[in-house]
Formats: C-alpha cells, structure tokens, sequence
C-alpha cells in the first residue's frame, strides 16, 4: 500500500494573519468538524443515505472561501465543499438537504449564496466557473471566481480545458485544487503524473502555488493573493491545497481495502484544528475562554443545522416536473396530470 | 454593457427575404439576437475573424465587438461549459458547436449541466443556452462531419431541440430558440445552408409559431410524410413525383424534434391515414419511433396502415460515395408510400 506522508513545507510556519481573522477562521473550521460529525452521524441512523466528509480539510476550504469577496466573488463547489459553503454563509440546512438526498443540488439558493449547487460531477464545475468569470470580465465587473476540484478531477479533460481556456481568455478565476491524497481508493501518484498539480499552472501561462493545506493562514494568504491577481486583470490562478482526506471517501467506503492506518495516524498528527488552536495560543490571540465559548457555540450551531435538515419536509412529488423547462411543455404537462392521477 | 437575465420578449420576427441562403437567415437572425439583447454573446471554433467555417457568423465580429462574437480554443466540453457559467452570471450564450459529430465531446456538458442547470437550482439559475449544431449529412465531409444527433439530444430532460428546414423558417426558429430561456440545441442542416430554393407557402402567418410547432409544407390527401432538417426538401422532391402519378403526399415538418408535435402529427395523419416518417440518423432508436408512437397513439383508429420509417442504416455514418446510398433517396420514400397504400 503507498504511504503518502505529509510534505515537509508543512512543518514551515505560516503567514500570521490578524487576530480577529485567526479567531473566525478557527471558529468556521470548528463548527465544520462538529457539523461534519453531526452529518456522519445521521447518515449511521438512517436520516442520510450517504455522506462525503471533508474532515481533514477544513483549513483548505475555510481558509479559501474566506479570502473571498462575499459580495462580489463566486464559488463552483463540486460536493465535498461543506465548510466552503459554511465560510461563506450558506444556508446550511439548504447545504445538507442535499446529503438528505431531498434535492441534489441542496436546498439554498445558489445565486443569493454565490455558491453554486452541488455538482457531482467533479471536472463539469470548473469549465462554468471560467464562463462565469468571464462574464465579470465582459460585464465590466470585478468578482472573481472560484473553482474547487480534487486531486481526482484534476485528471478529468474539462479541468485541462477549463485552464487552457482561462489562460487563453485571461478570465478572472482562481482554481483551488484540494488535493486530499486519495481519489477514492486511488493515490495521488496512480493519479497525478508528474507528482504536482500546481506544476500544470505553468502549461496554462498560469502562476501555480503549492500551499499547506492544512495551514488555514497559508490557504488565506495563497488565495487571497491569487483572488487580488485576477481582480486586477492579471488573470487566473491555482492554487494547490495540500491535505489529507482524513475521512473514507464517503460513508459507504472501507479504507481498510486500499489505505494503510499508518498514513492516517501520520497525517493525523497534522489536523488543521489543534494546529489552528496552537497558533492561535503561541500568538496569543486566544485564551481558554475563547475556546471554550467557540466549543459551546459551534457546537449549538451544528445542532441546529442537524436537527433543522432532519426536520427538513420531504419535496413534493410535483417538484419532479417543476423545474424541468422555464417554458413549460405541452407533453411534460400531460406526463404531469398521468402522475397526478396514477402516481400522486 | 449591461446583461440581463431574460431577453426580450419579441413581437413576430420578420423572415429575411425570399431568395436568401440559409447561412444568410440564420446570420441574419444572430445579428438580430446581438442587436436586441445585449447580453447575447456568440463564441465558439472559428466563429469570431473567420465567421465560423460555414461562414453563419461572418461579420458579427466586425458589427458586434470582439467581446460579443469571439474565438474559443478547440475545447467543446469547455466551450458548453463555459455557456453554464456566463448563463449564471446573466448572459445569454449562443456557442457553436463546429460539427455534429464534434458535440459527442461536449456531451457531458450538455448533458449534465446546462439540461439540468435550472432543475438542480430550483429554478434560480436558468439556462437560456443555444447551443447551435451544424448537422446531418449529404456534403461528402470527412468521418464524425456528417451525424445525425437529435434521437440523443430529445431523450436528455431539460433539453429542447430544434432543426429548421429552409432559410425562412431558421431564421424564426433560431431568434425564437436564442430568446428562449430553456437550453435548445440547435441542429443546422449544412446540406441546406447554401440552398436558394425558395420555400413552400407555410400553413400558419410567418412568426405566430409555438414552440414545438410542426407546420404542413405541402398538402395532400394522400399520406403524409413526416421530416425535418435537409430530409424535408427531399421528402417534397418525393411528392412532386408522387403527384405525377395522382399520389398526394402531405409534408409535416416537424421543426421542433423536443417538444414534438403530437397533436399536428394526429391532425395530419387523422386526415391522410397513412405516414411515413424519413431521417438520416440510424433507424433504431432513431427519433422515427418516436414519432411513429405518437402517430398511433394519436391516430390509431383512422390509421390505414402501419407507420412507415425510412432512415439512415445502422451503419457508421459513410464517405462520400457511400452517402447516396445511405442517405433515405426520393425512390425509398416512393417505396414507403406504396407500402402503405398497399396495405
């Protein structure tokens, strides 16, 4: 079995950021891992039929989503960006509806969230994330967009294609790649040729970062650097979040077939949350109250965002043809009023 | 310029005149789409300097700006892709898609993303998307030149589906799929685009059409033989030749291959009692069943004889000397039509 241990950048101190952001983003990841825990816990008693964690990440995506301009930017998630959708104030309930399996795309409003629906498509997002950037960009407009994918659809063609054609068009999209070391059951090196992700960047006449992915302050400053490039004219960038999927690929996984416990334990010592909270003591940015609150708090959040998609209301059968066409058809009418009367 | 997420609502587009090509009606109404919306934007394979290689975009560069009419990689699924992404921030794409067979590597994009963009949303992001197709054969071009998509594309939720047959009806079909808010592919039949023949009266006033109108060509009391794209004008050659013989053969062009025209199918055939259903893609699974469905189930009392198909074999679509005999000829469709007045 291959042991993917962490890379030694990851012992290297990141940027300091200022107190109050250390203090939110460690609160966002904390509230990530507790709701997480909650969504694993739901899909063991039944309430999901399956769940993808993102435990282990949560520095990746929180630390990303934060640099964003929430007024201005847009996100392209695939279906493991629980905490992106978090950080940038997401309905929750909506966001886990769709683990509920109530709606695929969730239950929030993608277009007032700037969060567009869950894709499980991993590489289809990132081609939309280059149109709608250029669309800022022929409108005149300075959002950014950002595209998340995995070390996994890092393989896909529309990733290739997307990049080529967001250097070509200079479109203002920033790329973040989460490579968590596993596509499934499949490592990065069965996975990524030439070993980088970040490397490619340099194909597309791109800047390309490696970060610590589970440095949330690194992912801060990589993205929020590469976000200022592009709103300025100077184009797309990636950005290489390197972290580890601490958790199977979903619930209906069984890492025991193909991953060794012992890069686990490795990787384990290297969790984004007690490493944020050592920061955030060393610096001196938080006391034990701080904590303590934040626990209590998150917590409360979690469980509200539990007990609110567990209480979720089933859809309707009519939502089956609701959204199909904006200009309705005469034949999904009739298909329609046969459910109505032999379904319904 | 300022985009908007829903084009304007359009009173009857006026046809271009009578002798024009179809590469000039379907030029005509994107220039028209560009001018009367703003947040139209063209883009594709060779559509920007060149005007596209059937020259359908030449000079909407020039009139427009580089900005709306522009040039894209080699990239299908990042060109369909692309159209999701500037749809959710409030325009109104019009890709191209260089040839049929060319749309097999955007697929997934179509497929996936832009048919279910509005459902996944809820209705908060709309795709209004014209994916236009160059399409069908009878050009003698090279391998994956000449497809015939549409059984794929009407059999994918959320899609609309569109193939004019003469330069007056692409001209309306084109300005009304481009202000549709609903995705629509867009199969142009290239057979047709240099095309000067004017075409027959049409039943309805120019413009008052629905989407997922048919429209009878030709009137007979005969049979009617069901088309579209480039197999509507040889279905009307079929007819003139029928006619010859004191056979006459209605002609239902279909237009819209999603939705379909059931109703205009049963009213036609209600009234000839025989039909034959003609296209050039593969005859299984080919649209023709479909149709041929909706016949009985809209005709089945006054039906004088099982529906007929001629079609494309189900063979790999052929090279240039081959396209003659693989193409449905005026003599198979003859043939058809006798064995449905025989029956």
């Amino acid at each position: 079995m291959p042991t993917g241990e962490p890379p030694a950048s990851q012992e290297e101190p990141g940027p300091a950021l200022p107190a109050e952001l250390s203090r939110r983003l460690y609160r966002t990841m904390l509230t990530a891992r507790l709701l997480d825990a909650e969504a694993v816990a739901l899909q063991r008693q039944g309430v999901f039929p399956a769940y993808v964690s993102l435990r282990g990440q949560e520095a990746a995506q929180v630390g990303s989503a934060a640099a964003m301009d929430r007024e201005r930017d847009f996100a392209f998630p695939t279906y493991r960006e629980m905490a992106v959708a978090l950080t940038l104030g997401v309905d929750m309930v909506g966001y886990m509806a769709s683990h509920r399996a109530l709606w695929h795309g969730g239950l929030y409003d993608p277009m007032a969230s700037r969060f567009a629906p869950v894709n499980a498509v991993v590489g289809g997002p990132v081609p939309h994330a280059v149109g709608w950037a250029l669309g800022e960009k022929l409108a005149g407009r300075t959002g950014c967009a950002v595209s998340y994918f995995g070390d996994g659809a890092s393989s896909e063609g529309d990733v290739h294609e997307a990049m080529n054609l967001a250097g070509v068009l200079g479109a203002p999209v920033v790329f973040v790649c989460q490579n968590n070391g596993w596509a499934l059951s499949v490592p990065n090196e069965g996975q990524v040729a030439g070993g980088s992700v970040a490397a490619r960047a340099a194909g597309y006449g791109m800047p390309g970062t490696a970060v610590d992915g589970n440095d949330a302050a690194a992912v801060y400053t990589a993205v929020g650097a590469a976000l200022e490039r592009a709103r300025s004219g100077g184009g797309p960038s990636l950005v290489e979040a390197l972290t580890y999927r601490a958790a199977p690929h979903s619930t209906s996984d069984d890492t025991s077939r193909y991953r060794d416990p012992a890069e686990e334990r490795s990787w384990a010592g290297r969790d984004p949350l007690p490493r944020a909270r050592a920061a955030l003591e060393a610096a001196g940015d938080a006391d034990a109250a701080f904590f303590e609150r934040a626990e209590a708090e998150c917590r409360t959040e979690a469980e509200r965002v539990r007990d609110g998609v567990s209480a979720a209301p089933e859809p309707p059968g009519s939502d089956l043809f609701a959204h199909v066409f904006r200009e309705p058809t005469e034949e999904l009418a009739r298909q329609r009023r046969v459910w109505q009367e032999e379904v319904g | 310029m300022s985009p908007t997420a829903t084009g304007t609502a359009g009173g009857a587009a006026e046809a271009p005149a009578p002798a024009a090509t179809m590469r000039e009606a379907l030029n005509r109404a994107l220039d028209e789409a560009l001018t009367e919306d703003p947040a139209t934007l063209v883009f594709g394979e060779d559509v920007g300097r060149l005007g596209g290689v059937f020259r359908v975009t030449d000079g909407l560069q020039r009139r427009h700006g580089e900005h709306r009419v522009f040039d894209t990689p080699l990239s299908e699924a990042a060109i369909a892709g692309m159209a999701v992404g500037l749809a959710m921030n409030g325009w109104r794409p019009v890709p191209e898609l260089q040839f049929d067979g060319f749309a097999y590597p955007a697929l997934d994009q179509i497929v996936n993303q832009i048919a279910r963009m509005n459902y996944r949303s809820r209705g908060t992001a709309p795709m209004p998307v014209t994916v236009r197709v160059p399409s069908f054969g009878g050009i003698q071009a090279p391998e994956h030149h000449g497809e015939s998509l549409e059984a794929v594309f009407a059999h994918v939720p959320g899609l609309k589906v569109a193939a004019p047959s003469d330069a007056a009806d692409a001209y309306r079909l084109l300005l009304q799929s481009v202000r549709s808010d609903d995705p629509v592919v867009f199969m142009e039949p290239k057979a047709r685009y240099w095309d000067r023949v004017d075409s027959p009266a049409p039943s309805a006033p120019d413009g008052d059409l629905p989407v997922g109108a048919s429209r009878v060509v030709r009137r007979g009391r005969h049979a009617t033989l069901v088309a579209w794209g480039a197999m509507v004008h040889r279905c009307l050659q079929a007819a003139e030749f029928a006619a010859e013989d004191g056979v006459e053969l209605e002609v239902l062009d279909l237009r819209w291959l999603k939705p379909l025209d059931s109703a205009g199918l049963a009213e036609s055939v209600r009234r000839t009692r025989r039909a034959v259903v003609v296209h050039e893609a593969p005859l299984t699974a080919g649209l023709g069943g479909e149709v041929s469905a909706l016949i009985t189930e809209g005709a089945f009392s006054r039906l004088a004889a099982p529906v007929q198909r001629v079609a494309g074999f189900d063979v790999p679509y052929p090279a240039g000397p081959l396209e003659p005999q693989y193409l449905p000829t005026v003599d198979r469709i003859l043939f058809a039509v006798q064995r449905t007045l025989g029956a």
